[in-house]
């Protein structure tokens, strides 16, 4: 008994040291910033399948964000001690949910961003609910960061699964194309993706005349592709909701089956830039797809693809592009309130209306940490008409942010 | 009918790369009694290859279909007197690891120079139609992969057959020890074949480059499916190997058409549910024959 006390006693005062020697440098008086800086944390894909449409530039854009940012607020900034930490969660959940925790605690990161992967994404949801510290995720794609799984800390950028099909399949479907055969991967993402696009398809007067699950991966399409046009009545687009490699599969055997000429057009779930450069515009000619931004857009966007570019070398995706806009506005939000609070950060943002390089009637909804923009409807141009390396869309039709994206979800409870 | 057939037809060109791959497998394990789990490296080193040829040297793909596997061969030579030669009297884990570890080195020296990214490869130029079979059409491509997938096969079961290395090496995968009794240096043979295994994988590879993703993981995927023919053929029989790499191919899009819709499940694990049956019935698989006690 006497041993115990001591022992506490001891543990105690080497408690008491540690605190008042190991502290560190005193805060100044007026900073109200967590260690006297900001720390903006990327966690991503850095090698894997997702590594080229966001990945590594990713850590760039959010770097080229900061400079951007101290740039405009000169001497007025709150801090000029803004750092990033970068981390790579190889789209996997338990290595992201562990990745995440330490770049909060251990790397003190005041903020994530990115997190492809659905399933990555949602256990970072639940560390930065447990942590209290902010998510701004951009390249998952699942609906459920902003319904089941929302809380107040999670903030769903660029695209989801609901704007995806609703751009396409409805669209497409008001063109004209009635019938759809959809194919889709056997898994979460895939699922999800052939429900919303069958939904909206059927919303807007569309059938589904078939629907295969695929396996996944698979590099051999051709069953499906031979399928097609003998299906009565006959589809009008093949929708695809394959995703990397796997699509890249599927658009090869596609042409070789020569579907097209078979009256069979093509209609592609979720596609990034990396996907048509890698594919070739020639192999991708006419396809539509729903786009969350396009560099070549605007001047404004072509102005950030240039400073992009001469970082990287290469042109910026949506995933760039939102990565950078989701920092730029993080960083604005400090600046306006002071202080890297959490809680006070997010009641800034939340409600507000945002207009920027990314975001076009951008509003972050208070309900449920959607951020909704414009989104653009897109088709693949014909090789003759690509003149610039990475220019290979036209915008066919702006989508306004109110209907680009699902209202709020009575799931989502913050 | 005519669906029927395109779909056997679309079979026998899916079991074509499977037959390619187990065919090396066979005659790489009745050889050396050695896995080779680096094969789908080198499949897509095969696919690689077709792909530099043509962007950084401008070969088509006729010249990259001699080269690639050639060159590809030699390699495989290389590493066999290299690594696996020194390995083979040891535990054969040994080699399970070597190859293992071969093939993640291989895949992360390609992704580090080409991405993960896809990169391109279009169809040449001379069998981009497609073939009128009277009942369907087909594309002329792949009408090409079978032929020649076809001509791969017989022309191994010729060398086999009829010429003396062909015996040799029949004789050694049945009784290593009993042919070398006979005088045979069998270990004279051991290189080449190795490299023959490896040259099969990557003229598939080269093969696969106009109608496939051609990424640093593509052999890891389809590799798996190709061990499932090798054990339902039975590990070590070349026959069984290319009898079973067209008959997966065939209940693979069998299973697909007719499946998918009602029985996704069943469609897409069809292949292990009839390696786990061959399995049960006949542990040594379809052609394989229970390893003499040594």
């Amino acid at each position: 008994m006497r041993r115990t006390t001591g022992l506490a006693a001891v543990s105690a005062a080497a408690l008491l040291i540690t605190g008042c020697g190991g502290g560190g440098p005193q805060s100044s008086a007026d900073s109200k910033l967590t260690d006297d800086k900001i720390v903006l944390g990327v966690l991503n894909d850095q090698s894997g399948v997702y590594s080229e449409l966001s990945g590594r530039n990713s850590v760039k854009a959010v770097e080229m964000a900061i400079a951007d940012f101290k740039a405009k607020h000169g001497a007025s900034v709150i801090t000029d001690n803004i750092s990033v930490e970068s981390a790579d969660h190889q789209n996997k959940p338990d290595i992201a949910n562990n990745r995440a925790a330490e770049l909060y605690d251990r790397r003190s990161a005041d903020v994530i961003f990115d997190v492809p992967t659905s399933s990555a994404a949602l256990k970072v949801a639940d560390v930065a609910k447990a942590k209290q510290k902010l998510y701004f995720n951009i390249t998952g794609a699942t609906t459920e960061l902003t319904g089941k799984a929302c809380n107040k800390y999670t903030f769903h950028y660029a695209y989801d699964t609901y704007m995806l099909a609703n751009g396409t399949g409805r669209t497409v479907t008001e063109q004209g194309a009635k019938n759809w055969y959809i194919v889709y991967p056997d898994y979460a993402f895939g699922q999800d993706m052939e429900r919303s696009f069958s939904a909206a398809v059927q919303q807007a007067g569309g059938t589904i005349v078939g629907k295969d699950p695929t396996p996944f991966p698979n590099d051999n399409f051709s069953t499906f592709l031979l399928k097609a046009p003998t299906l009565d009545p006959k589809p009008d687009v093949l929708g695809t909701m394959q995703a990397g490699a796997d699509l890249v599969n599927l658009v090869k055997q596609y042409n070789e089956f020569k579907l097209r000429e078979k009256g069979v057009g093509l209609s592609v779930g979720l596609m990034f830039l990396t996907d048509i450069h890698s594919l070739t515009p020639a192999a991708l000619a006419g396809t539509t797809y729903t786009d969350a931004w396009y560099w070549n857009f605007d001047q404004r966007n072509r102005e950030f693809a240039d400073r992009f570019q001469q970082v990287t070398g290469t042109r910026p995706t949506f995933a760039h592009a939102a990565n950078y806009s989701a920092a730029l506005q993080y960083l604005e939000a400090v600046q306006a309130v002071g202080t890297d609070d959490a809680d006070q950060v997010v009641a800034h943002l939340e409600g507000k209306t945002i207009d920027d390089v990314f975001l076009r009637n951008g509003k972050i909804r208070a309900e449920d940490h959607r951020v909704i923009h414009d989104a653009y409807l897109a088709e693949v141009k014909p090789a003759a008409e690509v003149t610039e390396e990475w220019d290979y869309v036209k915008i066919l039709k702006t989508i306004p942010a109110e209907q680009a994206f699902a209202s709020p979800s009575a799931d989502c409870t913050m | 009918m005519s669906g029927f057939l395109q779909h056997t037809f679309n079979g026998l060109v899916g079991g074509a790369f499977y037959a390619l791959l187990a065919l090396g497998l066979a005659v790489i394990f009745g050889m050396l009694r050695v896995v080779n789990f680096a094969h789908g490296a080198f499949y897509m080193l095969g696919a690689f290859g077709a792909y530099v040829l043509l962007t950084e040297v401008g070969v088509p793909f006729w010249g990259a279909l001699v080269i690639v596997p050639a060159a590809l061969g030699l390699l495989g030579m290389a590493l066999e007197r290299a690594f696996i030669h020194r390995l083979t009297r040891l535990d054969p884990l040994y080699n399970f690891l070597f190859t293992f570890g071969l093939t993640l080195i291989l895949q992360d020296l390609v992704r580090s120079r080409y991405g993960v990214q896809s990169s391109p490869y279009t169809t040449p130029a001379g069998l981009q139609g497609s073939v009128d079979f009277g009942l369907f059409t087909f594309p002329t491509y792949r009408v090409f992969v079978l032929g020649f997938a076809i001509l791969a096969c017989l022309g191994v079961w010729w060398l086999l057959t009829h010429t003396r290395i062909g015996m040799v090496v029949r004789a050694a995968t049945e009784r290593p020890e009993l042919t070398r009794a006979f005088g045979i240096d069998v270990g004279r043979w051991v290189t080449p074949v190795f490299g023959f295994g490896i040259a099969l994988a990557g003229a598939a590879g080269v093969l696969a480059a106009p109608m496939r993703a051609v990424n640093p993981l593509m052999g890891a995927d389809l590799i798996i499916v190709v061990f499932a023919v090798v054990v339902i053929g039975g590990l070590g029989s070349i026959f069984g190997s290319v009898a079973a790499g067209f008959g997966i191919g065939l209940i693979q899009a069998w299973g697909e058409a007719y499946l998918s819709e009602t029985a996704p499940i069943l469609a897409q694990t069809l292949v292990f549910i009839v390696m786990a049956v061959v399995l049960l019935w006949r542990p040594a698989g379809l052609f394989g024959r229970e390893e003499a006690p040594a």
